[in-house]
């Protein structure tokens, strides 16, 4: 029958091995060679866009590569969807955006932050998201 | 009640109470909100009431989690806590800090990463408190006359708690590498030390109502911490599926997220045995309640309904829908709030010296909350199944389907009205009790 001891060395070395697989995984995942982001296009613009994204909390609506709110659509492939113009006519609206009656918070963005919201946007757009890309855009077949 | 600083432990279930009252009004609007009766948008709009319900279900959960230690560990160290002064003005200093994130989070003052909304000059006052917290629970635990592993197990999940709120901290340029150590937050948390916290208040809460030996109970709660890190922190791969990083995690959290389970099946089944084999018959039957409860909903609100949609080539298409809002909210309900709740539910009896438990109000909360939350939960499956298929399969817009299932919130908010039932009758109850006071102390 197992005893305490045992069961503290299982819990101890269990932990212990598999933390340091774990940091292991996390070394290897952000590796150049593995990158699925295409980050050396990541520039100031985009960089600029996710801090607008961040200090909007548009994630407390929306999703981005699934991740979010769920009251609101995925912005994942958007630009590729709607394009620019669209996007850029509801970050600029001077009412509540919601043509099907679910309403967006009036952001009234000037012309600068409006691009660096579309760099960023088209930068998550093109990272590779092992098939949910594909999922979560109208254009796709599967 | 043994010592007389455990009394600083009903002021935490206090707040938990208060903060659980406001977290439950802020879902109400957003229930509301998603059946198109959207007249606080101007005030208070979806992202402000979401961030508002999610960080206080966290925040009232951890004034729980600590709120339990102040009672326990006295009782397990056998002496004071070393200083009440400065628990309350941790206590204090958490309501303020929390206080002024909710207020912000009104007037476009926050981080805007899920779960994590709390901005970052708060973000310091955060790791103040919590280190003010863990060197009042630390000296009291290491100056005491024992070590037991229940307290070890319960203080070693509060440490590293505290010591994971870190990597949520760094601001990273890319949304990518951001996402990724953001889970290392909050799957850490919710999926692997807050069930340290959660079987250390339950291996307490068993040694306490069943009578079973502690060398037996504390034997297993290895064996259940030992299953829940050997699957849990590898199972942050299921975060990392479809955010932009390598393919093993496909492999790497399917695997080890299918095992997630486990630890809470091994958890409700630990609970029931303990149960069954005590020779103990504790009076406070609704505490007993409450723990075996949370032990088997966690099973199966994060073990089963988690596993439901863990696999990666089911995850394609739940991956950022309402199946997600299930899991969560019984998931969330069962292993924490349940557990909190037990704890609550048996010391305050105590702190009081009023034995008013089992009357058929206690019960009636128990039981309408828990009727509500199901209901809520399948509610939440229901519209998130329909969902998949119509926007991910059928590809219809998403507006389309959210209207289509809207349905399905009617159904949501008049379950949740019943769970707010029985969650205002247990807070009724709370306060039935009055404040704690010196007279209960045991002889």
């Amino acid at each position: 029958m197992l005893s305490k001891s045992q069961a503290r060395t299982f819990f101890l070395g269990g932990t212990l091995v598999t933390f340091l697989a774990f940091i292991g995984l996390t070394v290897y995942s952000f590796q150049p060679k593995n990158d699925q982001t295409n980050i050396k296009k990541l520039d100031a613009k985009a960089i600029k866009g996710k801090a607008i994204w961040e200090a909007n909390n548009c994630m407390g609506c929306h999703t981005l590569m699934g991740e979010g709110g769920y009251y609101a659509p995925e912005l994942t492939k958007v630009i590729e969807r709607r394009g620019e113009g669209y996007v850029k006519a509801v970050l600029q609206s001077p009412i509540p955006w919601g043509p099907k009656g679910r309403k967006m918070v009036k952001y009234e963005m000037n012309d600068e932050d409006t691009e660096a919201m579309i760099a960023f946007l088209k930068w998550v757009g093109e990272i590779d998201l092992n098939g949910f890309d594909r999922v979560v855009s109208p254009l796709a077949k599967d | 009640m043994k010592y007389k600083s455990q009394k600083v432990a009903y002021w935490f279930f206090a707040l938990c109470m208060l903060l659980l009252v406001l977290q439950l009004t802020y879902g109400f609007i957003m229930g509301f909100a998603r059946i198109g009766m959207d007249g606080l948008h101007e005030f208070i709009p979806f992202n402000t009431a979401r961030a508002v319900h999610t960080n206080l279900l966290v925040v009232w959960l951890l004034a729980g989690f600590m709120g339990a230690a102040y009672y326990i560990i006295p009782e397990e160290a056998q002496r004071e806590l070393v200083s009440v002064k400065l628990a309350y003005v941790q206590l204090i200093s958490l309501a303020v800090v929390g206080v002024i994130a909710v207020v912000g989070y009104h007037f476009n003052h926050w981080e805007g990463r899920k779960f994590l909304e709390i901005p970052r000059e708060l973000d310091y006052l955060v790791v103040v408190n919590v280190l003010l917290f863990l060197g009042l629970i630390l000296a009291t635990l290491f100056t005491g006359k024992r070590r037991t592993t229940t307290a070890l197990v319960l203080t070693m999940g509060l440490l590293f708690a505290a010591l994971l709120y870190l990597p949520g901290m760094i601001w990273f340029d890319s949304q990518v590498t951001d996402s990724f150590f953001r889970w290392w937050v909050v799957h850490l948390w919710v999926e692997g030390v807050w069930e340290l916290i959660m079987g250390g208040i339950l291996a307490y809460l068993l040694i306490k109502l069943t009578g079973v030996d502690r060398e037996v109970i504390e034997k297993w709660l290895y064996v259940i911490v030992g299953l829940t890190f050997l699957s849990g922190i590898l199972g942050t791969g299921h975060h990392y599926y479809y955010i932009g990083v390598n393919k093993i995690w496909l492999i790497v959290g399917g695997i080890f997220s299918a095992l997630e389970p486990l630890a809470f099946l091994a958890m409700a089944l630990f609970a029931m045995y303990m149960y069954r084999k005590g020779e103990k018959s504790h009076p406070n039957k609704i505490a007993l309640f409450w723990t075996i409860g949370s032990s088997i909903v966690s099973f199966i609100g994060a073990g089963l309904l988690g596993f439901a949609h863990t696999l990666p080539q089911t995850n394609i298409y739940t991956h950022g829908t309402l199946v997600t809002a299930m899991h969560g909210h019984y998931a969330f309900w069962g292993a924490y709030a349940m557990i909190v709740l037990a704890i609550i539910s048996y010391a305050i009896p105590n702190m009081t010296g009023r034995k008013r438990y089992n009357n058929s109000a206690g019960h009636l909360a128990f039981w309408l909350s828990n009727i509500g939350m199901l209901g809520m939960t399948v509610a939440f499956g229901v519209a998130g199944v329909a969902q998949v298929y119509l926007e991910r399969k059928m590809k219809l817009d998403f507006m389309d389907v959210q209207n289509e299932i809207s349905i399905h919130f009617v159904v949501l908010i008049l379950c949740a009205t019943m769970f707010t039932s029985g969650i205002l009758m247990y807070i009724v109850e709370f306060l039935k009790y009055g404040k704690p006071t010196d007279e209960a102390l045991e002889a």
